[in-house]
């Protein structure tokens, strides 16, 4: 048996030990792991994804294998060719190969004060965990260079809620890959978002302040940058110094020098990756690195394969706008010629770069709308993180991928960053693919088939349920599903009998589950509308059970830090004062905001505040396939923000018009207008409506916008049902939602009246006057708040850094 | 931190476990969550290993490919009830204790392992 050495675990070294391992099921290669990283390799690329809670461990990139002996934390030191062994600071490892995959470190330029405590490069996941840490209680940020890292790192520092700045040298942002327009357009985009630039300078020095961190930034130009916090993007370096040392030559500009198999002049010795310098040049994304390690991973068994060269196209989702380069971008072919359109209006610069005889696409810069870009050929990359193109998915999909998982496992692309997942549907769809819509390796039918089985079969139970129509025991994916068809056929109280045992724990415990394992509870306040008296119970009540409060973007107040068994004893407090349950932690209608309307308002045209009190009191407990929110506006200023929500309605000088399908969140979208000057009697028979389709015929998880985008036909099918009856359903849908409205009780009532339910809620079976001792807080602000925050966040919907 | 014990504990009657629903019970000052599924008794830490938190007991029940198991309710990863092993991270697993009935009670018997 031979022994190959991978020095580095990162990205590349992982994927060449993986590809090794799939060409070699004999296991003639014996592979020892040199990881100077003390966690095993991760996703690089997606790595700013942490700041949005994304864990260490869903960015593992690392499967155990008794075939490979992973060394964490243990990094090579030296190679001595003569002996053949790669030396550590514990020992020696005997080689028949080496691989080289050491990456990059991050260029931190000679200024005075770059080794200050608070200043950090962005590379490692403990780079971000240190800034993370130095983030807290701390106000600016500022980053040393404008290109793709550099602005990655500053949308992140602005997530951690630093006001923001980048210093780049250049005089535009991302100036390897965009020209002067483009960097132009990328710069409205970046200070729209407050992220302020300073560019064609150079940052002179790093200065500390009173404490001896650090403080701010010197430029050449004499200004002075405030930054408690700084992050050093300013390039990439090989990480060449174990081939210098053991007398292997270098790249012209650093790299282990190999050739097209990826071989230094040392035939044992190859360098893949970032640290490589193939025939002279280093490549510093991903795609190129996989491609070398499949090289010498084909080479190691005997193959020829070489490094077939590298497409450098980069393609970015940052802070909300596209930019997309690729190809010859800067137009360096000679001969070749420039088309660039700007459109100030919709804020999009495109420049495409042509041969001479303008017949072939040589390279182009897209930015604000990079849509464009999968409409390219064949041979154009979907995926840039694994160097797939469309040629290779359509054949993939031809071959039999009839999935995302599917397309995933077959040709790699979508398991990097992620970014190109939708434009795999889309190529799925495209090549007619119907994807699967079972729900779950339980059922094979989709919610809305679920629904329909539900309601016309009148099954009550879920083991009903399971036991015709599925298999198994059920999951977290299909109970709460069944749960909340049931409740939107009115089949009791949510813990009702079996019905408990489907409940996420929210529902379960009618609160929502914080990271400590303490809950919120949130009381329901129609229309935002609040008196002194009920303002002065939930402080009363905030303070007697030491509730961390919070006005909540609901237009209603949060209390959090509550355990289990104090539940029902704030709600009694609650109830007692006339509150509700405001299904803050249900799949249902969660608030309709108001603006305070023609009441006060020297503008408003209609009472505002009272329609929202009334939809919302109609439509509380309505539950869903996902969470449902309304707002209504006075008049057209919009001061409710009435379009971004599933329903918005605002008012006309004679009546209201009705939005639908609108959304903050993840993926933000102004809901369309449906109907115009309804009276109020015709925009609630419109609303009814329009909330029992969607409960019927919706997706798990899919809110109004994707349902509606979704639907053949879009908003005119939608129109012709609820307002034409086309499928004659109508009767039947205002009669569901008279049988809502009739039927609707509080939970948190119902739970304090009876003693069954109630029981539910200890802390220990066996102790319930034990207060669970996990949960523990210190002060913040004068409030309570969690101690030792856990690594991993619970997620909220936050805009996310791509390329 | 665990005192291991080899002696069984009483928890709690049989019929205060929900079926398919858990509850958390403490033992030698262990925090443990119980599950009455139709597979049987099973316990395993209450603390998540993922975040934490002590949370496991809350967590939806079921089966994964015939396997009986938990879905942390924080962040969703799914353990073998049986092994405690994480079906969804390797590596990642939770430690398992003994669970009996007699007589009606719901015994405990902490495992060993730290
Ligand atoms: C408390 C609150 C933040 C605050 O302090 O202001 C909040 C907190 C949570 N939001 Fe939110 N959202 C809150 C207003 C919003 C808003 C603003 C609004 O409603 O006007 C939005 C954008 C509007 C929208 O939804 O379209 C919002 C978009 C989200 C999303 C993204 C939804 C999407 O379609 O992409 C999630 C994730 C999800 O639901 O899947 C989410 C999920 C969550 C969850 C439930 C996450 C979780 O599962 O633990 C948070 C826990 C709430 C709790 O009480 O423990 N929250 N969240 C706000 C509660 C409002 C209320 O009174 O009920
Ligand atoms: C924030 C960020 C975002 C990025 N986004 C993209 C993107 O969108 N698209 C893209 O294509 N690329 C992107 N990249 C670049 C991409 O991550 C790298 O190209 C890729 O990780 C290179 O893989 P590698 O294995 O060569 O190097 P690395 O992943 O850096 O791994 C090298 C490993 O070797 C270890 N090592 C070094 N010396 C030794 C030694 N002597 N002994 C043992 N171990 C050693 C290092 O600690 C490291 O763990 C991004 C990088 C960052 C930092
Ligand atoms: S939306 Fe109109 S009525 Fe409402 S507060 Fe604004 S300006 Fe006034
Ligand atoms: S995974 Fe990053 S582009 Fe495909």
């Amino acid at each position: 048996m031979k022994r190959v050495v991978v020095v580095g675990n990162g990205m590349v070294g992982q994927r060449f030990v993986d590809a090794l391992r799939a060409r070699d099921p004999e296991g003639r290669w014996r592979v020892t792991v040199l990881a100077e990283e003390t966690r095993p390799a991760y996703d690089r690329v997606r790595l700013s994804a942490f700041f949005d809670g994304v864990g260490a461990e869903e960015l593992n990139l690392h499967t155990p294998d008794d075939g490979v002996e992973l060394r964490l934390g243990e990094p090579a030191t030296a190679i001595d060719r003569d002996r053949r062994v790669v030396r550590t600071a514990t020992g020696e490892h005997p080689y028949d190969a080496v691989v080289l995959a050491t990456g990059s470190y991050a260029f931190v330029p000679p200024v005075d004060g770059a080794a200050l405590p608070g200043v950090f490069v962005y590379r490692t996941l403990d780079d971000l965990v240190a800034i993370r840490e130095h983030a807290r209680g701390r106000r600016t940020g500022a980053v040393i260079g404008g290109g793709l890292l550099g602005l990655e790192a500053a949308n992140a520092l602005r997530l951690l809620g630093l006001d923001t700045s980048v210093v780049e040298f250049a005089p535009r942002l991302m100036p390897v890959q965009v020209d002067t327009a483009g960097g132009a357009m990328l710069r409205r985009y970046v200070d729209e978002l407050g992220v302020g630039t300073h560019l064609g300078v150079a940052t002179t020095a790093i200065r500390s302040g009173a404490d001896g961190t650090v403080a701010g930034l010197e430029l050449a130009d004499g200004t002075v940058v405030d930054a408690d916090l700084v992050v050093v993007a300013a390039g990439i370096r090989p990480r060449d110094e174990l081939a210098r040392a053991a007398g292997l030559d270098l790249g012209p500009r650093g790299g282990v020098l190999v050739d097209g198999a990826c071989r230094t002049a040392d035939e044992r010795i190859w360098a893949v990756g970032e640290c490589a310098a193939v025939d002279g040049t280093c490549h510093g994304l991903v795609a190129p690195g996989y491609a070398m390690a499949e090289v010498v991973a084909d080479r190691l068994v005997g193959g020829a394969a070489t490094f077939p060269g590298a497409d450098t196209a980069t393609k970015l989702k940052l802070l909300g706008v596209d930019v997309a380069s690729f190809g010859d971008a800067h137009g360096t072919t000679p001969g070749c010629l420039d088309v660039t359109f700007t459109d100030p209006a919709t804020r999009v610069y495109a420049k495409l770069v042509l041969s001479d005889d303008a017949k072939t696409l040589l390279g182009g810069v897209l930015v604000g709308d990079a849509s464009a870009y999968p409409t390219l050929p064949g041979t154009a990359q979907v995926c840039s993180c694994n160097a797939v193109t469309r040629d290779d998915v359509d054949a993939a999909i031809a071959g039999g991928c009839a999935d995302v998982p599917a397309l995933k496992a077959c040709t790699r692309a979508g398991t990097s960053c992620g970014s190109c997942v939708p434009m795999l549907k889309q190529l799925l769809d495209a090549a007619g693919v119907k994807q699967s819509t079972a729900l779950c390796e339980h059922f094979d039918v989709s919610r809305q088939e679920l629904f329909d089985i539900v309601r016309v079969r009148g099954i009550h139970t879920f083991s009903a349920l399971i036991a015709e129509h599925g298999r198994g025991r059920g999951c977290d994916i299909c109970k709460p599903v069944v749960a909340s068809i049931l409740a939107s056929l009115g089949t009791g109280h949510v813990l009702d009998g079996e019905q408990a045992s489907l409940q996420d724990t929210n529902d379960h415990f009618l609160a929502n589950l914080q990271r400590d394992g303490s809950y919120s509870v949130v009381p329901r306040i129609p229309g935002g509308e609040i008196t002194p008296e009920k303002l002065i119970v939930i402080g009363e009540v905030a303070r007697d059970f030491r509730l961390y409060t919070k006005i909540t973007g609901g237009q209603r107040i949060d209390l959090f830090g509550a355990r289990v068994e104090q539940l029902p004893q704030i709600w009694r407090r609650l109830v007692d004062a006339g509150f509700e349950s405001g299904h803050a932690y249900g799949k249902a209608l969660r608030t309709v905001k108001s603006c305070v309307g023609e009441t006060w308002c020297r503008y408003g045209v209609q009472d505002s505040v009272g329609l929202a009190v009334a939809l919302e009191l109609r439509y509380r407990g309505l539950r869903a396939p996902h969470k449902i929110k309304s707002a209504v506006s006075g008049c057209a200023r919009e001061c409710a923000e009435a379009r971004s929500k599933d329903f918005g309605i605002i008012a006309t000088d004679t009546g209201w018009n009705l939005y639908l399908g609108g959304n903050g969140g993840f993926r933000p979208r102004h809901a369309d207008l449906f109907a115009t000057d309804l009276t109020t009697s015709e925009l609630v028979t419109l609303i009814d409506r329009f909330l029992m389709f969607y409960i019927r015929t919706a997706d798990r998880l899919q809110r109004t916008a994707a349902w509606i985008e979704a639907m053949e036909g879009g908003l005119d099918h939608l129109r012709s049902v609820i307002v034409d009856d086309s499928l004659g359903l109508c009767a039947e849908l205002d009669a569901a939602m008279a049988r809502h409205v009739e039927s609707y009780s509080d939970e948190w009532r119902d739970v304090l009246e009876d003693p069954a339910r109630l029981r539910r809620f200890a802390s220990f079976v066996n102790a319930p006057d034990v207060p669970d001792p996990s949960i523990t807080f210190t002060e913040e602000r004068g409030q309570p708040v969690p101690v030792g925050r856990t690594p991993a966040p619970v997620a909220l919907g936050m805009p996310e850094v791509r390329r | 931190m665990t005192t291991a014990t080899l002696s069984w504990t009483p928890v709690c009657p049989l019929d205060r476990l929900d079926p398919d629903r858990g509850v958390a019970a403490l033992v030698d000052g262990v925090q443990i969550a119980l599950f009455h599924t139709a597979d049987g008794l099973f316990a395993i830490d209450n603390l998540d290993p993922v975040t934490g938190a002590y949370v496991l007991s809350r967590g939806i029940v079921g089966s994964r490919g015939g396997v009986p198991t938990v879905a942390s309710p924080l962040h969703k990863q799914v353990y073998d009830l049986r092994t405690g092993i994480c079906l969804d991270l390797p590596g990642v697993s939770v430690p398992r204790h003994e669970v009996r009935c007699r007589d009606g009670l719901v015994e405990v018997r902490l495992r060993q392992e730290g």
